[in-house]
């Protein structure tokens, strides 16, 4: 496992993803390999805990959009929680918030998603 | 009065652009801007430095200029690559990205633009500078 990714749980039937550090191109890669195996598997649910990823860039995000798509093709879900106020503003943005949840916490998460 | 200015080189090396973020992040509270502040221009340089290094074609480095005025930090991001026009560059929709072949990255300088008070690019085929600007009382 990526030092990117901190941990992967399932609660609920729901995949979450903790990640921790720089969200580039290589921590969006280990995100979307990790989810493509469970998409695989048969889920179609996702949470990313980002509380430990205060900083992102356009390219690892860019990969979260190709994760979103992915999930679209099996009427799946993607959610974040404990983002950062810079990272929620860059998936605004970018207009993530379209297509995927942000959550204040795992609990609201888990329970909406 | 001469202004401050803090200048850094960065090699064209994987994740340099955070030492730029690093420094800024050291003139920010120098300046007393605000967290959301600094996050924004930390945000716009890596923007701007990920650009110069994938797009500039540029080999060797990337030079970044921190101008600290009275009432703003000014940032400029130097690269002595090949350039570009910005006229051909589409402002990126979600909905034209996702369930379509569009490639889903090219946000750099819409990110840029939202978080920072000011951009201007001057670009030729000796090389590009972004200037960005960040006023301390916003």
């Amino acid at each position: 496992m990526s030092s990117f990714i901190t941990s992967i749980k399932e609660n609920n039937s729901i995949i979450i993803i903790e990640t921790n550090g720089y969200l580039n191109n290589t921590g969006g890669e280990a995100i979307s390999e990790i989810v493509y195996e469970k998409i695989d598997q048969g889920h179609t649910k996702f949470l990313i805990n980002m509380g430990n990823t205060k900083i992102v860039n356009s390219i690892g995000v860019s990969i979260l959009i190709e994760i979103i798509e992915k999930l679209q093709s099996v009427d799946g879900k993607l959610g974040y929680y404990n983002l950062a106020p810079i990272v929620s503003k860059t998936f605004t943005i970018m207009g993530l918030t379209k297509y995927s949840t942000l959550f204040e916490s795992e609990e609201l998460a888990v329970n909406e998603i | 009065m001469k202004k401050p200015v803090v200048e850094l080189k960065l090699p064209i090396i994987p994740n340099m652009e955070l030492i730029a973020t690093q420094t800024a992040e050291v003139i920010s509270r120098h300046m007393n801007l605000t967290d959301d502040q600094n996050s924004e221009i930390s945000m716009a340089i890596i923007e701007a430095c990920i650009n110069a290094f994938e797009h500039s074609k540029v080999e060797n480095n990337v030079f970044i200029h921190f101008i600290i005025e009275e009432a703003s930090l000014v940032i400029k991001v130097i690269d002595q690559g090949i350039g570009f026009d910005k006229t051909n560059v589409e402002i990126p929709k979600i909905e034209n990205k996702i369930g379509t072949n569009e490639r889903k990255r090219g946000w750099g300088l819409q990110l840029i633009q939202e978080l920072m008070d000011s951009v201007e690019f001057e670009s030729n085929e000796e090389g590009t500078t972004v200037t960005m600007k960040k006023n301390i009382n916003k």
